[in-house]
């Protein structure tokens, strides 16, 4: 039995040899030459592979841009990729590794809440800035003040789409199918219900299921008996496409609405002609003549043979608000770094204009798109604002994409034209603004 | 009423698919004792074979009934193969070992192939490509059945046919047969029971591919983790039927099926939400266990101390 | 009566010797718990004595400890008692849960009211608490899995156990008072030195077990449960008792993992986890104790190597190798089932290797 111990002696030691870190000195500057590094991470191969691969992606093509415009600062970026598999015990590690091995100044990542929640407390500990590209829920921000995101959070994302129903398509019953192991889907089901309930509407029945269920016909069949006005299904493509299926095959017509979780190129795949009559909130509208976003869409689809979801885009953002806090800072001292981050304002990103608050979650509006199978394509078909925000004049339409023309349901272009006469349309409504596309 | 009727369809749709499953497994553990943990995942294999099938032959832009066939008879050629490759290298040089070993083989197995699968694939879901139409048909009231379902009642339907015609009255059938009542005297026999047992495997590896394909027709999504819980289900319904008894199989998959959607339907009216859908198998697999250990069909246990002296435990 | 025959047979020390072993036992005790003090020092923010080991590698060493309770307390269930536990990851999970309910609900309450002891003793005391109620929970969830394993022998035992864990983790799941689908954040009261003194406690305790009687009873249960039967051992108790056992270890590596972690969520407990136990101790030999503790040493670090890898072009896609982790553990499982199905110690132990310094009337260490 000793011997067991002293050999478990003498592997341990070989490790304290290698592990020796001098614990005198701080970590606020990256002694690296002429790179910028900065760490990635995200689920590059486990269950949700598809949106850690477009967070990749995004985050990717935008520092080919920076790069090639010479950088920040003089300086070019490196990124430094880790694939956590999904699990937020492994994301916590990649995170641990990525600050304290490869000396990063800053972390982009995850696209899950549970991830995000698990790994931010190491960069605040070791004050690196975090930025997450997607993750929605409350807490991660609340973190601390290294933490930040450049998405909206559950709260509102669920609640624009119960003004929407409520409002636009004025619907006054709703059933709402969940994804159970999902805590994006959660936390929208829980705003959604909340806001629906505060406009006057009632939600009916509140099903949900698994991603590994392998119909949903149960479920539905239970929802199709209370005869609900819309059905809400805040989840992910791979399930919703086929929800949405097997709802028209079950003979329910009525109106689909979901969240930014189904934006994705496969979509249209899994779902087809079902996906009739629906909409979604998301962060950004691919259709959205906006050059800067059309260039997004080019330039991704160029380098990547698939046309970017909202994820993609939300990573592209990310990096560029870093990049940008990075030139604000004037270096990449992680407290200066930090302030620079905290305070972006009116960063024109491809999914809007992205200022942080207080909590350091992105205030933005959100736009309702509404499906078309036929094409594969979302369109645009409102904005809805945030409490507060105020929609902008005329001037600053070019950069925020997002207040782009009405557009009648039929056609499925935005005429940019219009812009002028409808800004006024829009500055006359305040938080809840519904522009009138009839 | 028609709602109970619904749920009773959507029960017995995925009940047929789990039936094919569980025949692979039942039939395994006939002949070698063996729970073959990857066999789940073969259902997965069958259905990206169909998939690349499908795509690379051109069936997915013209699809078609000629399509559909192509895409399900080779797809089980594939998985056939696959799952005798399986039986050679993996698991027949571990036969001579403990049980504790083919098992762990066994589940080292499933795993290697589910995520090379995920490494080659990626993880993420794929869309199968209608090969044929999917309509609706109104039988009453409210209740409908899509043609989709309907095909996988008939193909499973005609494959059971067709399994129990090779078992029952063909020569390599009755090999099977003797071999799943002893081996040491099947081999005494004169039977090769290498090639029984590969035999066997790739049998079982087609079912389970048809059913993938089958699958995929009516819910496109494939993904490289889909055969877990499915294959985990199978294998809770051929023991519910009896594992070693292959009407015990079918039994048990439309059980499981129908008591699945039926809890997912009517569970809150007990006090059971529909995300337990999972549990249900694993409680009906407890109690079976508990109850009556031979299944619903199966045949009585035999004595463990026969078993040791004949040399079979 | 044959069993007391059975004990009459089987070697006893003689007092001196027994007093000599714990003297030793306590002196390996005090310098492993200096040694863990020395690291978890170094693993702090200031060091020990400037000297000091980052985040990354002590959270490495600090999973090394935890995987060490992990596998060798399955190492008891399925390696000395022979029963095929697949589902290890469910009894971690359950005493992980609670204990972590536990320290948010009441760990503070119980810190303030035992200020005068410091800082230091009082999270202590809370860890310590939380440590007997996540064992206690586990033990009552392996109790509830070994009863079935009566009737059940081994593939079916191996489904039902992994069922469980599988019911375990929905349930989990589906109680939002404990994070849900989101996550459970949990106060941080395990650090290095705990964590490695209840890897040192596990192994202590699982190789006393298996040298005394007990442990050659369930041996005995592995080899030939018939045979066992027969010369009178019970294995009705026995094999209840080791998974009782192996289950409460389990469970307190659970309790480790909630407060080191921090963090807890249903995603880090499904078969993955269960799986890599399991490699943990196939790799390492079944029927060893230094194996388990070289498995979970190697299962911990392999895949942390594999990132260090660089990419490599295949056609026109690069790959990294840590993305073929998962693959390359189920493929050394395999070929280790097939060309070395005892792994790598097989039934021996590190001593077996020093055998020429060992005295003539020591008993050789387990059954070949």
């Amino acid at each position: 039995m000793t011997r067991i111990f002293l050999a478990i002696c003498v592997i341990t030691s070989i490790f304290l040899s290698a592990a020796c870190v001098d614990k005198g000195g701080n970590n606020t500057t990256v002694a690296t030459g002429d790179t910028i590094k900065v760490g990635v991470y995200g689920d590059l191969t486990g269950q949700t592979s598809s949106f850690g691969q477009s967070t990749k992606n995004g985050i990717e093509l935008a520092v080919e841009e920076i790069n090639n415009a010479g950088g920040v600062n003089g300086k070019k970026i490196q990124l430094v990729v880790e694939d956590d598999q999904g699990r937020p015990e492994q994301a916590k590690t990649v995170v641990s590794k990525l600050i304290n091995q490869d000396k990063v100044v800053a972390v982009l990542g995850e696209g899950a809440s549970t991830n995000s929640l698990a790994a931010a407390p190491v960069a605040q500990e070791a004050k690196i800035p975090m930025i997450t590209p997607s993750s929605t829920n409350p807490k991660v921000t609340e973190t601390g003040d290294y933490i930040s995101r450049v998405c909206f959070i559950d709260p509102f994302q669920g609640s624009t789409m119960a003004k929407f129903a409520a409002t636009t398509l004025k619907a006054k019953t709703a059933a709402v199918l969940g994804d159970v192991n999902s805590d994006y889907s959660k936390g929208l089901t829980k705003f959604f219900e909340e806001e629906f309930n505060k406009q006057g509407g009632k939600v009916i029945a509140n099903e949900s299921y698994t991603q590994t269920d392998p119909d949903f016909k149960g479920q539905l069949t239970k929802i199709r008996e209370l005869k609900p006005d819309v059905l809400y299904i805040p989840g992910y493509y791979g399930q919703v496409g086929i929800i949405a299926k097997q709802a028209r095959e079950l003979g329910m017509n009525i109106p689909l609405l979901g969240g930014d979780g189904w934006d994705s190129p496969e979509l249209w795949k899994l779902g087809g002609a079902a996906l009739k009559d629906a909409y979604i909130s998301n962060h950004y509208s691919a259709d959205n003549p906006a050059p800067e976003i059309q260039n997004f869409v080019k330039a991704y689809e160029a380098k990547f043979k698939v046309v970017p979801d909202s994820l993609a885009a939300l990573a592209y953002d990310a990096a560029k608000v870093l990049a940008d806090a990075i030139k604000r800072a004037g270096g990449t001292d992680s407290a200066k770094l930090k302030d620079a981050i905290n305070a972006t304002k009116n960063f024109a990103g491809v999914t809007g204009t992205i200022t942080l608050d207080e909590k350091r979650n992105a205030v933005k509006p959100a736009v309702v798109l509404s499906l078309d199978p036929a094409a594969s394509k979302f369109t645009f078909k409102e904005t809805i604002y945030p409490e507060g925000m105020t929609p902008p004049t005329a001037s600053t339409n070019t950069a925020n994409g997002n207040t782009s023309s009405n557009t009648t349901s039929n056609t499925t272009s935005n005429t940019n034209s219009n812009s002028a006469t409808n800004s006024t349309a829009n500055t006359s409504t305040t938080n809840k603004s519904v522009s009138d596309s009839k | 009423m028609d709602t109970f009727v619904q749920q009773l369809i959507n029960g017995l749709t995925i009940g047929s698919i789990y039936a094919l499953i569980a025949l692979g497994y039942t039939m395994v553990y006939g002949i070698l004792r063996l729970i073959n943990f990857a066999h789940g995942d073969i259902y997965m294999v069958g259905a990206y074979a169909g998939f690349i099938l499908a795509t690379s032959l051109g069936f997915a832009s013209q699809p078609s009934a000629f399509g559909f066939v192509v895409t399900l008879i080779g797809s089980m050629i594939i998985a056939a193969g696959i799952g005798m490759a399986i039986e050679r290298f993996a698991y027949r040089p571990v036969r001579k070992y403990s049980k504790m070993t083919t098992l762990i083989t066994a589940i080292g197995m499933s795993l290697l192939i589910e995520y090379l699968f995920v490494f080659f694939f990626s993880g993420t879901p794929k869309s199968f490509p209608q090969l044929l139409p999917s309509d609706n048909i109104t039988l009453f009231g409210n209740a409908t059945i899509s043609t989709s379902q309907i095909l996988i009642f008939i193909v499973s339907l005609l494959l059971m046919v067709i399994l129990q015609y090779i078992i029952y009255k063909t020569k390599i059938g009755k090999a099977m047969r003797a071999v799943s009542f002893n081996l040491t005297s099947a081999k005494l026999m004169g039977i090769n029971t290498d090639f029984v047992i590969a035999f066997t495997f790739a049998l079982g590896s087609a079912l389970a591919a048809a059913g993938g394909v089958l699958t995929a027709q009516y819910n496109p999504k494939i993904e490289p983790l889909m055969g877990i819980i499915t294959g985990l289900k199978a294998f809770v319904a051929a023991v519910l039927g009896g594992i070693g008894n292959i009407p015990g199989a079918v039994l048990g998959g439309l059980l499981i099926g129908a008591a699945e959607t039926l809890v997912v339907g009517y569970g809150d009216k007990i006090g059971i939400p529909s995300t337990y859908r999972d549990a249900v198998a694993f409680a009906i697999l407890i109690l079976v266990l508990l109850l009556r250990p031979a299944g619903l069909l199966g045949s009585n246990v035999q004595e463990k101390v026969y078993l040791v002296m004949s040399g079979e435990w | 009566m044959i069993s007391e025959k059975l004990k009459l047979i089987t070697h006893r020390s003689s007092l001196t010797t027994q007093i000599m072993n714990w003297v030793k036992s306590i002196i390996v005790g005090i310098v492993f718990i200096a040694l863990f003090y020395v690291l978890n020092a170094a693993m702090s923010s200031t060091g020990f004595f400037g000297i000091g080991i980052d985040d990354y590698q002590a959270r490495l060493l600090v999973f090394i400890a935890i995987n060490v309770i992990l596998a060798t307390s399955l190492n008891l269930i399925n390696g000395f008692t022979g029963q095929f536990s697949i589902g290890h990851a469910g009894f971690m999970a359950v005493g992980a849960y609670s204990s972590a309910y536990f320290t948010v609900t009441y760990g503070k309450a119980i810190e303030t009211s035992l200020g005068m002891l410091g800082e230091t003793l009082a999270s202590s005391v809370v860890l310590l608490i939380a440590i007997l109620i996540g064992a206690l929970v586990a033990a009552v969830a392996g109790l509830m899995v070994g009863i079935p394993s009566l009737r059940l022998k081994g593939d079916y035992l191996a489904i039902v156990t992994l069922g469980f864990a599988e019911i375990i983790r929905i349930v989990i799941l589906n109680i939002d008072a404990v994070g849900g689908a989101t996550g459970y954040t949990v106060g941080g009261y395990a650090n290095f030195l705990w964590v490695g003194i209840f890897a040192v406690i596990t192994v202590v305790v699982v190789h006393n077990i298996v040298k005394s009687d007990a442990g050659r009873a369930l041996v005995s249960i592995r080899e030939d449960e018939l045979a066992a039967e027969a010369m009178g051992v019970n294995v009705t108790r026995y094999k209840v008792t080791s998974f009782v056992i192996g289950s409460s270890f389990a469970g307190i590596a659970g309790v480790l993992f909630a407060h080191y972690n921090k963090f807890l969520s249903t995603n880090d407990f499904q078969f993955i986890k269960s799986f890599e136990i399991i490699i943990m101790i196939v790799i390492g030999g079944m029927g060893s104790m230094t194996g388990a503790i070289l498995g979970a040493i190697i299962v911990t670090i392999l895949p942390e190597l594999l990132r260090l890898l660089p990419e490599f072009q295949v056609g026109a896609t690069t790959f990294k190798f840590a993305d073929l982790r998962l693959v390359i553990f189920a493929l050394i499982l395999i070929l280790t089932m097939i060309l070395r199905p005892q792994g790598i110690l097989g039934t021996k132990e590190i001593g077996d290797f020093f055998k020429r310094f060992r005295r003539a009337d020591k008993p050789t260490g387990g059954l070949e």
